[in-house]
């Protein structure tokens, strides 16, 4: 799009080229009206390599749609497979995740709360440190230091999931298992804290964007009337930013539903339907990732864990939109 | 040089409420008394950005309730002046400032806190932004911020303020919608109006007319000449005749150095610096 500006030159010849080649440009004497109508070659070439890099551009992005269609046909292919022989109420409602039981229990239910158990967890955890740290490296902090915390949120974007989810294991489950006095310390709790150190780079970084894009006026504007600092942060930054914060929010639970390494690790793998977050659980990628080694290519099994995955990518496409909505509701 | 006079806080404190009524300021011509007393003192002010010195060593004084129209080309130093006198300036990283600004005798950098200084000398911008949300919130913004709760006062003051900048009539029927939507001339009114919802002393405004139209401009002029029984005002403006019409007195700036500043009609009559006959009569600038 933002290359077809290029051709809006064309009206009037560019200051650079009249100064690179002043003989084309000399108005009358080099036989050209002021209005342009003939082209000189220097104009032409550029006129193709434009269209060329607008072409390839437009092909790109139709890719990226195409490749995300053929993912979802595919998904939806295998995944519906398993509704030939399983119901789709049983896989719904039911409550027992067991494909070697006889028969075999496919209901998604324990998956599920177990994925929402560890999200919701991570979601509760990181949002209020990310919004903290966001509105103190956009709004407080120094120059100098906003650049530190900056360069530290990117570093811990950085960390390989299976990093967090081994220290998570060694590190975290012994600690939350001895203050919880729990039987084990691998729990929906403890991927919940691992979790949200990954969400919290997102939220930060998105969050300290649309916090820093608010118009300066608008705090200006707050503080000449005498309102304090946190005042203004609040009653006008936050709202003006909203749009930014919440979609920095979803992204961010997008990217802890979706994880899976570090929960395989920590959440303790029960497939039983948790009664709290102090219990281990398992989460939707964390099965099928656990899974899909054992079972046989076309069988019932082997269906139901790409029926999971057409579930999660449901989930994560919803939450998508609904950041994506949130973006751009205020631009329109 | 000038030494700040002490002129009684507690009056001006107290008649600074427009919002009750015009208790004894209206009518009477008890204004007269405080009318030559000095509101303001500028004390050797020099403003530097990292090297950048964008005020040189200035000192002058703004009278209670008169109309300081400021003048001078771009990149004079106006706008630093004003930010520095309700310490908007502080916002700014790389500023240094030295010399002192007296409000009522007291150093607003020494002696106030900064939300003290810019609840009683509050800005109106060159852009008017109102804050994105309604009429009647950007309004109570203010006294919201301030403590004040009471719906029915909090209508009151949203109501009194409006009326006082001429905007009452064309948005009260409107009042929850957002602000966003008025004209420009609109919101520049809201701009002012929000600004005297605070009970502030002093209003400076940073060439509030530039973006307006001729219609729109002449209404907030008038509003500044209505306001004037009231508040201490000083305008920055790039038009010089704006200041002629508008300003009591007017104070003409260059690079960064006050040139001169005298009564409105002595400055564009019989300017004392060649400087100041050379911008207005348009020879530079
Ligand atoms: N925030 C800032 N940072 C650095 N330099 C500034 C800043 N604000 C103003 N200046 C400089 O200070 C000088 C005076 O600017 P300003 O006060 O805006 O003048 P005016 O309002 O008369 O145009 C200019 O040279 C300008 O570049
Ligand atoms: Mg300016």
């Amino acid at each position: 799009m933002c290359f077809y500006r290029g051709s809006m030159n064309d009206g009037f010849p560019p200051t650079l080229e009249v100064q690179g080649r002043p003989s084309f440009f000399r108005g009358k004497h080099a036989g050209m009206t002021q209005d342009g109508v003939r082209r000189p070659t220097l104009t032409t070439m550029r006129k193709i390599r434009e269209f060329l890099i607008e072409k390839i551009i437009l092909l790109d992005g139709f890719a990226c749609i195409l490749f995300v269609l053929l993912i979802f046909f595919f998904l939806a292919k295998d995944g519906l497979a398993l509704f030939k022989t399983f119901s789709l109420a049983g896989f719904f409602f039911g409550t027992l995740w067991n494909p070697l039981a006889e028969p075999p229990q496919f209901g998604i239910v324990p998956l599920l709360l177990g994925s929402l158990w560890v999200t919701l967890g991570a979601t509760i955890i990181s949002v209020p440190l990310g919004l903290a740290c966001a509105i103190f490296i956009g709004e407080i902090a120094p120059r100098w230091l906003r650049e530190i915390l900056k360069a530290g949120v990117e570093l811990l974007a950085a960390i390989p999931s299976i990093v967090i989810g081994f220290i998570g294991m060694t590190m975290l489950a012994p600690v939350v298992k001895i203050i919880f006095h729990l039987p084990t310390g691998l729990t929906a709790l403890s991927g919940s804290i691992a979790l949200a150190f990954m969400a919290i780079p997102t939220i930060v970084s998105i969050m300290e964007d649309a916090i820093t894009a608010v118009p300066r006026n608008y705090k200006e504007g707050s503080l000449a009337l005498g309102a304090t600092h946190w005042q203004t942060i609040y009653r006008v930054i936050i709202p003006a930013a909203s749009s930014g914060i919440v979609a920095s929010i979803m992204l961010g639970i997008g990217r802890v539903i979706g994880e899976t390494m570090a929960v395989m690790m920590i959440t303790g793998n029960a497939s039983v339907i948790p009664k709290s977050i102090f219990e281990p659980v398992r989460t939707m990628t964390a099965t099928i990732a656990a899974e899909m080694g054992e079972t046989v290519r076309g069988s019932e099994h082997y269906f139901s864990l790409f029926a999971v995955g057409l579930v999660l990518f449901a989930i994560t496409f919803a939450i998508n939109f609904v950041a994506d909505m949130a973006l751009h509701r205020k631009r329109k | 040089m000038n030494t700040p006079t002490p002129i009684s806080a507690q009056q001006d404190g107290g008649s600074a409420s427009l919002l009750g009524g015009l208790p004894h300021q209206g009518g009477g011509r008890n204004e007269d008394l405080t009318r030559f007393t000095d509101k303001i003192v500028v004390e050797n002010l020099s403003i530097h950005y990292g090297s950048v010195e964008a005020l040189k060593n200035v000192s002058f004084s703004v009278k209670n309730h008169e109309i300081l129209g400021v003048i001078g080309p771009a990149n004079s130093g106006k706008t630093s002046f004003l930010r520095a006198m309700n310490r908007l300036n502080d916002l700014e990283i790389a500023t240094h400032t030295e010399g002192s600004i007296y409000l009522n005798g007291k150093d607003i950098n020494r002696e106030m806190d900064a939300e003290e200084v810019r609840k009683k000398v509050t800005m109106v911008f060159a852009l008017p932004l109102p804050l994105p949300m309604s009429i009647f919130d950007n309004i109570a913004y203010g006294p919201r911020r301030h403590g004040t709760k009471d719906k029915k006062k909090l209508a009151e003051i949203v109501e009194k303020s409006l009326k006082a900048a001429f905007l009452w009539d064309e948005v009260k029927d409107r009042l929850s919608s957002s602000a966003m939507k008025l004209s420009g001339g609109q919101q520049q009114r809201l701009c002012i109006a929000r600004t005297l919802a605070v009970e502030p002393e002093v209003i400076l405004y940073d060439e509030p007319c530039s973006g307006l139209d001729p219609i729109s401009t002449a209404r907030v002029e008038e509003a500044m000449f209505e306001l004037k029984s009231r508040y201490t005002q000083i305008l920055v403006t790039n038009n010089v005749k704006q200041a002629a019409r508008v300003g009591d007195r007017v104070a003409f700036f260059l690079m960064g150095e006050l040139v001169e500043i005298d009564t409105a009609d002595k400055l564009f009559t019989a300017p004392k610096d060649k400087r100041t006959d050379d911008y207005i009569t348009g020879r530079f600038g």
